[in-house]
Order: C-alpha cells, then sequence, then structure tokens
C-alpha cells in the first residue's frame, strides 16, 4: 500500500492517539511524541511499526502524539490514517 | 492606637523584616491569591534575601515565587501542597535545600508545638477591622473559612492581616481574633475571586468514574458504618465527589441522619446539610460559592481549625471522630502506600493536604481511582514517594474491582459476603496491565529535592530531582 497524501486520525483527547501520515521515499519512519514515554515509548512505536507492516506499508512518515492511548487504540488510529493516506475507500 | 499602616512596605517593617526570617502565608484564596505574590515582591524590593516561605499550600498563581528563588529572596519552602507548575521548577531543581513537606495536621502541630517558628505571618483577609479581627465571610475576595491561617495567628512572632475590605470595629465573627495582630494593611485586592472558589462545584459526568462512585458507596453500606451518626469527609475531584449522589439514596433508605461531613466543604455537602443528611459540617477551607454563603449564613455549618480538623498532637481533632474518608491516589502500591506527591515520572504535582491525616484518622479510608489511567495502571509495585503509609490505607476501589488491605481481614469478609469483587490488590494490578501492558519505570536518581514529613515530625519520604 502506497502513502500518497497527508492524512491524519485521532485526536489529543486523554487515552487517545493523534496521528499524522506523510508520504516517504525510503523506509518506515516513525517518530513517537507521548505523555508515557518513558514506561510506554518502545511499545507504542511497536503497535504502530506493526499496524503498517501488516497493511503492506513500506515508505512512510509516521508521527504519533499520545495522551496515554492503550495497544488497541494506536493500532486502529495508526491505520485509519494511513488509510486515508493512501486514498483507500472504506 | 491604630493598627492601619499605610502599605504593606511600612507593615512589614514594623515587624522587623530581615534576612533569613521564616514568613507564613494560608491557601484559602488558592489559585486566585494575590497576597504571597505582593508580599514577596515587597521583600524583594527592600532587598531582604533568604527568607523561608512557610505556606499550607502553593498554587500556580505563585509562579512569580519561582524568580525570587532565583534572585535568592527565599531559599527554603515548607508546605503542604504544591500544584504542578510550581512543582515542575522544584523538581527540576531550582530550590537548592529540600522542600519540606507536611500534612495540614502535621503543619498545624509543628506550629503549635514551635518545631517550626514563624517570624511574620502575612494573612490575606477577605474581611477585617481596623484592629486585625478578620473573617473570610464578607468582601469581593470572599473564601469562607480561614482554617489554616489559625495557628500561624496564634503563634507566629508578628502577624500582618492584608485585606481589600475594611468594616467598621468589631467585625463579627472573627475568625482571626485582634489579640495576636500586629498590623492592618488595606490593599485594592487580595485576590481574584475566579481562582478562589467556582462558582459551583459539578458531579464528573465521566462514566468510569461513576462506575467507581457507586462501588464506593457500596463498599461504605457493607462496611458496618452506614449507621445513625455516619460521619464522613470526600475530596471534590473526580470519582471523590461522586460518592455522596450515592451515599445520599443509601441514607434515605436507611433513614438515618449523619453527624457531621468534614474537609474542605463543598456546595453538594451544603445540600446534604440542608436536607437534613447530616447535622452538621466542620470546615476547614470551602471549595465552593455555595459553602462560602453556607458558613456565613448557617449556624450549623461551622468553622475550624487546621489544629482541630486534624492535629497529630491535640488532645482530640474532629479527623479522630470520623468515620469514612474517600480520598485520591496518583499510585497506589501493593502494600497500600499511596502517592499523592509526584506524577508517575516522579515530577511533584501535590502534596499530602490532610490526606495522610484523614487516612490515619478515619475507621475506613479509601482510596478511589481508575484501574489505570492514560496508560498507567494504578497499582504499582513500589509508589515513586510515599505519601500516606499503607497501613492507614484500608481500601482501593476500582471500576473492576475491589481490593482490601490484608490488615482488614473483617472488611475483606464483610465485603466478600455482600459479594461484592473483591481481589487481592497484585490482581488488580495484572487486570491492568492485561489491558496497557509492563509499563517500563524509571525512577528519578537526581538529588533530593524535597522530603516529606509525616504527621508525626518523621520523615516518610524523600523526592529526587528529575531531568
Amino acid at each position: 500500500m502506497k502513502i500518497v497524501r497527508e492524512a491524519i486520525a485521532g485526536t489529543l483527547e486523554s487515552n487517545d492517539v493523534f496521528v499524522r501520515v506523510s508520504p516517504a521515499d525510503k523506509g518506515l519512519n516513525i517518530q513517537v511524541q507521548s505523555i508515557v514515554l518513558g514506561q510506554f515509548g518502545a511499545q507504542i512505536e511497536q503497535a504502530a511499526r506493526q499496524t503498517a507492516q501488516m497493511l503492506g506499508v513500506q515508505n512512510a512518515v509516521l508521527s504519533l502524539d499520545d495522551r496515554g492511548a492503550i495497544d488497541c487504540t494506536i493500532r486502529a488510529r495508526v491505520e485509519t490514517a494511513l488509510l486515508r493516506g493512501a486514498e483507500v475507500q472504506a | 492606637m491604630s493598627k492601619l499602616f499605610p502599605s504593606l512596605e511600612d507593615a512589614l517593617r514594623h515587624c522587623g523584616l530581615r534576612d533569613g526570617m521564616t514568613l507564613s502565608f494560608h491557601h484559602h484564596l488558592r489559585n486566585g491569591d494575590g497576597v504571597l505574590n505582593i508580599a514577596l515582591a515587597e521583600a524583594a524590593r527592600l532587598g531582604i534575601r533568604d527568607l523561608t516561605l512557610q505556606a499550607s499550600s502553593l498554587f500556580d498563581v505563585h509562579a512569580p515565587l519561582i524568580d525570587h528563588i532565583k534572585s535568592g529572596v527565599v531559599t527554603g519552602i515548607e508546605t503542604n501542597y504544591m500544584s504542578s507548575g510550581i512543582g515542575r521548577a522544584i523538581s527540576r531543581g531550582v530550590l537548592k535545600k529540600p522542600v519540606r513537606f507536611r500534612s495540614h495536621g502535621g503543619r498545624a502541630d509543628a506550629i503549635d508545638s514551635g518545631r517550626v517558628q514563624i517570624d511574620i505571618a502575612v494573612i490575606a483577609a477577605p474581611a477585617a477591622d481596623c484592629m486585625g479581627n478578620a473573617n473570610g465571610l464578607h468582601g469581593p475576595a470572599a473564601c469562607g473559612s480561614l482554617g489554616y491561617a489559625m495557628p500561624d495567628a496564634l503563634h507566629a512572632k508578628h502577624v500582618i492581616v492584608v485585606t481589600d475590605h475594611i468594616v467598621p470595629y468589631p467585625l463579627m465573627p472573627a475568625s482571626i481574633e485582634e489579640i495576636t495582630v500586629d498590623c492592618v494593611v488595606q490593599v485594592p485586592s487580595i485576590g481574584d475571586p475566579k481562582g478562589i472558589v467556582s462558582g459551583t462545584t459539578q458531579i464528573t459526568r465521566d462514566p468510569v468514574a461513576l462506575a467507581i462512585s457507586r462501588m464506593a458507596a457500596q463498599v461504605i453500606q457493607h462496611s458496618g458504618l452506614l449507621k445513625e451518626g455516619f460521619s464522613f469527609q470526600t475530596g471534590a475531584g473526580g470519582a471523590s465527589l461522586a460518592v455522596t449522589q450515592y451515599l445520599r439514596p443509601l441514607m434515605r433508605q436507611l433513614q438515618i441522619t449523619g453527624s457531621f461531613g468534614l474537609g474542605g466543604i463543598t456546595g453538594y455537602l451544603v445540600d446534604m446539610l440542608q436536607e437534613g443528611y447530616f447535622r452538621t459540617l466542620m470546615d476547614v477551607q470551602c471549595f465552593d460559592l455555595k459553602a462560602v454563603e453556607s458558613i456565613r449564613d448557617n449556624p450549623l455549618h461551622q468553622q475550624i481549625s487546621a489544629t482541630r480538623y486534624a492535629s497529630p498532637s491535640a488532645k482530640s481533632t474532629a479527623v479522630n471522630s470520623l468515620d469514612v474518608v474517600v480520598l485520591g491516589a496518583t499510585e497506589i502500591d501493593t502494600h497500600f502506600n499511596v502517592n499523592v506527591h509526584t506524577d508517575s515520572n516522579g515530577q511533584i504535582m501535590g502534596g499530602s493536604g490532610g490526606h495522610s491525616d484523614t487516612a490515619a484518622g478515619a475507621k475506613l479510608s479509601m482510596i478511589v481511582a481508575p484501574l489505570f489511567r492514560a496508560r498507567l495502571p494504578i497499582v504499582v509495585d513500589q509508589v515513586l514517594c510515599n505519601s500516606t503509609p499503607g497501613h492507614t490505607v484500608d481500601v482501593l476501589v476500582t471500576q473492576r474491582g475491589i481490593a482490601v488491605n490484608p490488615l482488614r481481614a473483617d472488611l475483606n469478609q464483610a465485603l466478600r459476603d455482600a459479594r461484592l469483587p473483591v481481589y487481592p490488590i497484585e490482581e488488580l494490578k495484572q487486570m491492568a496491565q492485561r489491558i496497557t501492558g509492563t509499563p517500563h519505570t524509571a525512577r528519578p536518581r537526581g538529588r533530593v529535592v524535597a522530603e516529606v514529613e509525616y504527621r508525626d515530625g518523621s520523615l516518610l519520604d524523600t523526592i529526587r530531582a528529575v531531568d
């Protein structure tokens, strides 16, 4: 799946994550900001990476502004942002 | 004879302000307080240095304090609570000497017993007369009770009353009596009413908080304490206040009248007083306008001093007669120790206030909190700061289940008999971690920036600097 435009998903509410995706040339670049970076930074990155891989996204910049979302929320928000960025119709 | 001084500068000079002194302040004006800032600015202008601040609490409105620390005007802070804006600066090490945290009761005892010496108490007074009789009932900055200022007024070497509302002598009633007051100063404004009391304190509509408070009310119901003469304290936040909403129908059903509601008083407890659920309110601090009106107009709503509220060395205090207290937590560990001083990164964002006092005094001390908050499980292996020792905490109530302190086998049995969802506290921790994942916890390793003194004067814990 190819990211063709910038897209967003999620909110900055507590327990949610705001995801921004944009096209890129080489590889997955995942940037994570989080209020629980120290406690869950690696797990947040991993959830985002696995979601991109599951959708077959090889090149993209993913930027996450996390407000303490649990894994299923992160996966859902990342998936939505990627589908929007790939202009996939639901 | 006149105690009226034309300016705070004159009053401070009259009281002999000099380097190294201890100045005290109360926090009834909360995040609307203007007096602490005015007084420190005055001291700075006079070139005074090396002051110790003895404040019952500090709020973000006091941010100019940070500059007075940097310039050496203030070199020591002792307080019972510090909101996150000030706490962040302290956690980053702005103050060389560690902050001394106490509880509301512990501070009153330290002052009453002389362990803490106050040179000048600067008392923000919403109403005062020319001889220094003062109360919080009238004037544009009315805040209700002045309970936390009472030990300061009694024991400080000098007392300055600062007001924006002078009334003819004698002011009635006097929360602060003229016998202790050296100087009275009139200023244009002692604070911003918007930051002092909220219009109304709303009960939360958050479904998780409501689930917690419903379960908390069930715990009270089956604790054996909900009977004629029941006494109760709760905080104003989130799930704590909502517990009262579920208590009302239970009390009505049982046809019981409570003896007193205690603590920081909200309009919700005022309603319960007016509707006959409680015989009286004992009020050390008002949280909203309805509480301020009630303490002014209703003789059953009585003001109490910090000493009578919670001093551990008094012959008895209100917390000793308390049946149930509902309290919050940022963390609770598997030994039931509670943290209310720092966030989960170890950064200061609060303080004991009356937390450890009421937990020690009440027959049932209950912590209400969500199983996890912003992905962070409430139950941890070891709290980052021990604010309230586990042996004084009886039960944790979350939306998914209840954990009873093993010291309270009787309560454990009673709640199980009532078929409430009781689990070992470790099980609540695992329940949360199955949803959140396992957090990586790093304890701050910087130098000690604060010491937490327990209500009996012993050192309970220390707080270290974060980056």
